[in-house]
């Protein structure tokens, strides 16, 4: 069985370590911060100028100066900090925060991504997409392998405009775990009861197959 | 002390005429300078280019300009939430240019600390890097951004003091302070305008220096865009 976005979440959550300063992309990306396991500390950022972000307010507790980047409200937790935009993009571009969870529209097999912009369409703007992609040490991908016809999106090169270049270094979609290496993507997990054969179906760009290709577990 | 310190928001927008390039403040619609707005919506200078993180919704924020046509020139990273703006720039009447977040920040940054241009890994190797200048350092490769110019930097803060120095609230910070100074005049409205030498000068985020008027401003709506809450157990 494929993954949902939560089981992707829920995944991606294991990538998690202690003391990382974490910054989540809108979408699939939120619902990690529901799935971090008890026994570690991390503190997620908001690129609008949070850092130690909580979960949403109990009803009647929002404050319109406090919310993320996605334009919630949200809470603090204990040690937060507040800052302007240059400050923020300083410890994102700096290399201050560890790692970044974003959704993507289409992923190369050298670690493009493209999640801003489709031809044709309303164009809203990368926001921070551009400043997190370029300047992660560390960037996870949650997304879906196809789109819903069915169409790879884990591709050779990327068709529709980039967000970054080489820069993307894990995937975790629906049915699997790859990483991007030299050679194209390597798999290495594959979600409960989905086989490599439908991992190499539903990818279009190069697959190297990793050492010890095994099941997820949770 | 020098004061800096105007009766009201007619007095503070002294000076703002239509094809001017304005900053202005806030992140969605936290921590936007909505005396500002409305006195601009009521100047009804037309023909401006405005910088500021996004581009309000329909009925609130920037999106009071748009209705009225005022705006030529949107210069934002993102824009969704705004169906006036959205036709407005299929139709052809509005100009925008897409940049990343953080060279937004910082090109605003770069005007106010006297800054010409700068070398940001964001966006090399995408369209936005196109026709601009390409350097490697340290193995990666970066692009060439320029500060900013603008004539009016409209910037809101929660207190104030007649030096013009300000504390600013929660995530309401955002692009305010990095706005302050970055344009020829730095105007700045505050919720709460007290006499200098009520703050504590250790808590002040923005020092006057940057700021050439301020003034209390009237009727905050401080409009929530999505109010997500958890239930109380």
């Amino acid at each position: 069985m494929a993954l949902d976005k939560n089981g992707i979440a829920q995944r991606i959550a294991q990538e998690l370590k202690n003391g990382y300063y974490v910054n989540l992309g809108i979408g699939i990306p939120t619902l990690v911060a529901n799935f971090i396991p008890k026994e570690i500390n991390v503190e997620f950022q908001s690129e609008n100028g949070v850092l130690g972000m909580g979960p949403f307010p109990f009803e009647g507790e929002e404050d319109a100066d406090l919310i993320n980047a996605g334009k919630q409200t949200i809470t603090t937790l204990k040690g937060a900090s507040f800052f302007d935009s240059a400050t923020s993009f300083a410890m994102i571009r700096g290399k201050h925060v560890n790692l970044t969870i974003l959704g993507a529209m289409e992923v190369s097999q050298t670690g493009d991504i493209a999640n801003w912009k489709i031809p044709g369409k309303m164009v809203k703007g990368m926001g921070g997409a551009m400043d997190l992609v370029a300047s992660a040490e560390n960037i996870i991908v949650a997304m879906m392998h196809t789109n819903r016809t069915g169409i790879s999106k884990l591709l050779k090169k990327c068709s529709l405009p980039l967000t970054g270049v080489n820069c993307v270094k894990k995937i975790v979609s629906e049915l699997g775990v790859l990483d991007i290496g030299p050679n194209g993507f390597i798999l290495r997990e594959t979600a409960p009861g989905v086989s490599i054969e439908e991992v190499i179906q539903a990818t279009e760009g190069d697959l190297i197959l990793g050492d010890e290709v095994h099941e997820m577990s949770f | 002390m020098i004061d800096k310190t105007v009766s009201n928001v007619s007095l503070a927008l002294k000076g703002v005429k239509s094809n001017m390039t304005l900053l202005l403040g806030g992140f969605g619609l936290c921590g936007i300078p909505e005396n500002a707005i409305a006195e601009l919506v009521r100047l009804k200078t037309t023909n401006l280019s405005c910088i500021s993180n996004n581009a309000g919704v329909d009925d609130f924020g920037l999106g009071l300009l748009l209705k009225q046509k005022q705006i030529k020139k949107m210069i934002a990273s993102y824009v969704g939430e705004n169906e006036e703006f959205e036709r407005q720039m299929l139709s052809g009447e509005l100009e925008v240019e897409l940049i990343p977040q953080g060279t937004l920040a910082e090109r605003a940054r770069a005007a106010q600390a006297g800054i010409p241009a700068f070398f940001t890994p964001a966006g090399f190797g995408t369209e936005i890097a196109e026709g601009k200048e390409g350097r490697e350092f340290n193995g990666k490769m970066h692009v060439l951004e320029n500060a900013f110019k603008a004539d009016f930097g409209f910037i809101k803060a929660w207190k104030g003091d007649q030096a013009g120095n300000l504390i600013f609230k929660g995530s309401a910070r955002n692009f305010n302070p990095v706005m302050c100074g970055a344009a020829k005049i730095t105007v700045a409205e505050v919720e709460e305008l007290v006499p200098a030498g009520t703050l504590d000068p250790n808590e002040i985020h923005v020092s006057g220096i940057f700021v050439q008027r301020i003034f209390e401003g009237t009727d905050y709506e401080k409009r929530i865009e999505q109010r997500t809450v958890r239930p109380k157990i």
